[in-house]
C-alpha cells in the first residue's frame, strides 16, 4: 500500500486530469481545448513524480507542456483562434455510436485491469537506488540495452524536422524586386522619377496626415501616405491653419531680422478654404 | 491506496481521448486527443515500471514521448499545409478522394 499522502494527491490529481481531458474533448474552441490538455499534462507530470519517475516527470513538463503544447497553440493561432468546430453530423448517428463504443471500450479496459492479480507491487525505489538515482538508472539503460532504439530515435527526429520544413515550405512565385529594379521601373514609367515629397510638418501640427504645401500654398496630395489618402484620413488645411502659419512666419522673420514674406491675402485664404470644403463634400459622398 | 488506481486513471484518460478522436471534427483538436491517449499510455507504462520494480517501463515511456514529439511536428505541418490549400482545419472538408 502507498502512503496516505500519495492517496490524497492521487485523488486530487485524478480529478484535475479527468476534468482537463473532458474539457479537451468538450470545449468548442481549439484554444480552450489546448489549455485544458495542458492542465491534464501537468497533473500527469506530478503523478510521474509521485511514482518515482523523476526524470519523466520533469521531461513531461518541459517537453509536453512546454514545447508540444506551445506548438499546438502556435498552429491554433495560425489556423484561426475563432474557428469553432462544426456541429453538423456528416455520418448519421456517428456521435452516439462513438460515445457508446467508447464507454464499452472503457468498461473492457477496466474489467481487464480488475481481473489482473495486482495486489502486491515492488516499487521503483530499489531499482533507482541500485543505479544511484533515477536519472543514472535511465541513462545506463538507454546507453546500453536500448542504445539502438535511441539511435533510431535520432534518425526519426531528423526526418520529422526535415519533413516539417518540406511540408510548410513555399516556393517564391516571382523574383523579389530590389532597389535597382524599383529605380529602373520608376524611370521607365516616368510619372514620378524623384522621391515623393515629405508630408507637411508644422509648428502646431506634427502628424504625417497633413499634406505638404506647394509654393502657391495649395496642399500636395502626393505627399500624404496613400493608405491615409485611401481611407480619407488626410487632414485638410483650412484657412485658419494657413493664417496661423503666416503669423508664425511673420514673427520668425521679425526675430531673425529678415524681410518678412508677404502675408496671404484674404482672397487666397478663402480660395484654399473653398477647395478644402469641396474635397470634404466629395469624400463624404 | 494501491497503485492500480493509476492504471484505472490511465484507462479512463485513454477512453476519453479515443471518444474525442471519434467525435471531434477539428484536425487540431483531433491531434490533442491523440496526445491525450499517448499520455495515458505513458502513465500506464510508468505505473507498470513501479509495479514490477524495474526501469524498462520508464524507458519505453521516454521513447513514446520522443515519437509523440516527432508525430506532432509532422502532423501539425500537414494540418498547416492542408489549411493553406483548402482554408479549413475540419477533417470533413478533406474529401478529394471521395467518390
Amino acid at each position: 500500500m502507498t502512503s496516505t499522502g500519495e492517496a490524497v494527491q492521487f485523488w486530487v490529481l485524478a480529478v484535475i486530469a479527468v476534468g482537463g481531458a473532458l474539457g479537451t474533448v468538450l470545449c468548442r474552441k481549439a484554444v480552450h481545448s489546448a489549455l485544458c490538455l495542458a492542465g491534464t499534462m501537468i497533473a500527469l507530470a506530478i503523478c510521474y513524480l509521485a511514482e518515482g519517475a523523476v526524470f519523466l516527470g520533469i521531461v513531461q513538463i518541459v517537453v509536453y507542456t512546454g514545447a508540444i503544447m506551445m506548438l499546438f497553440l502556435f498552429v491554433v493561432m495560425l489556423v484561426g483562434v475563432s474557428s469553432a468546430d462544426s456541429v453538423k453530423e456528416v455520418l448519421k448517428g456517428q456521435r452516439v455510436a462513438a460515445v457508446v463504443g467508447g464507454l464499452g471500450f472503457g468498461v473492457l479496459l477496466c474489467a481487464g485491469i480488475a481481473n489482473a492479480d495486482l495486489r502486491n507491487f515492488t516499487g521503483v525505489g530499489a531499482a533507482n537506488q541500485a543505479a544511484g538515482g533515477n536519472v543514472q538508472g535511465l541513462a545506463r539503460l538507454i546507453f546500453t540495452q536500448y542504445v539502438w532504439a535511441f539511435e533510431v530515435t535520432g534518425a526519426l527526429l531528423i526526418t520529422a524536422a526535415v519533413g516539417a520544413m518540406v511540408l510548410t515550405h513555399r516556393e517564391a512565385t516571382e523574383v523579389k524586386q530590389g532597389q535597382r529594379e524599383l529605380a529602373e521601373q520608376r524611370v521607365r514609367l516616368g510619372t514620378q522619377v524623384t522621391p515623393l515629397p515629405a508630408p507637411g510638418v508644422y509648428a502646431r501640427h506634427n502628424a504625417v496626415d497633413a499634406p505638404g504645401l506647394l509654393p502657391d500654398g495649395t496642399p500636395a496630395e502626393i505627399s500624404v501616405n496613400p493608405t491615409l489618402r485611401e481611407r480619407g484620413q488626410m487632414r485638410h488645411l483650412g484657412s485658419d491653419l494657413l493664417r496661423r502659419m503666416g503669423e508664425l512666419e511673420q514673427s520668425t522673420a521679425g526675430w531673425l531680422g529678415r524681410k518678412a514674406p508677404k502675408p496671404r491675402s484674404g482672397a487666397e485664404l478663402a480660395n484654399v478654404e473653398q477647395t478644402a470644403t469641396e474635397q470634404r463634400e466629395v469624400e463624404s459622398k | 491506496m494501491n497503485p492500480v488506481n493509476y492504471l484505472y486513471l490511465a484507462a479512463l484518460l485513454f477512453t476519453i481521448g479515443a471518444v474525442g478522436v471519434l467525435v471531434r471534427r477539428n484536425a487540431i483538436v483531433l491531434f490533442m486527443c491523440v496526445e491525450l491517449m499517448l499520455n495515458a499510455c505513458n502513465l500506464a507504462l510508468v505505473t507498470f515500471s513501479r509495479l514490477h520494480g524495474n526501469l524498462d517501463g520508464q524507458i519505453i515511456a521516454f521513447f513514446t514521448m520522443v515519437v509523440a514529439a516527432a508525430e506532432v511536428v509532422v502532423g501539425l505541418a500537414i494540418i498547416v499545409s492542408v489549411f493553406r490549400t483548402r482554408h479549413s482545419a475540419s477533417v470533413d472538408d478533406t474529401n478529394l478522394m471521395k467518390l
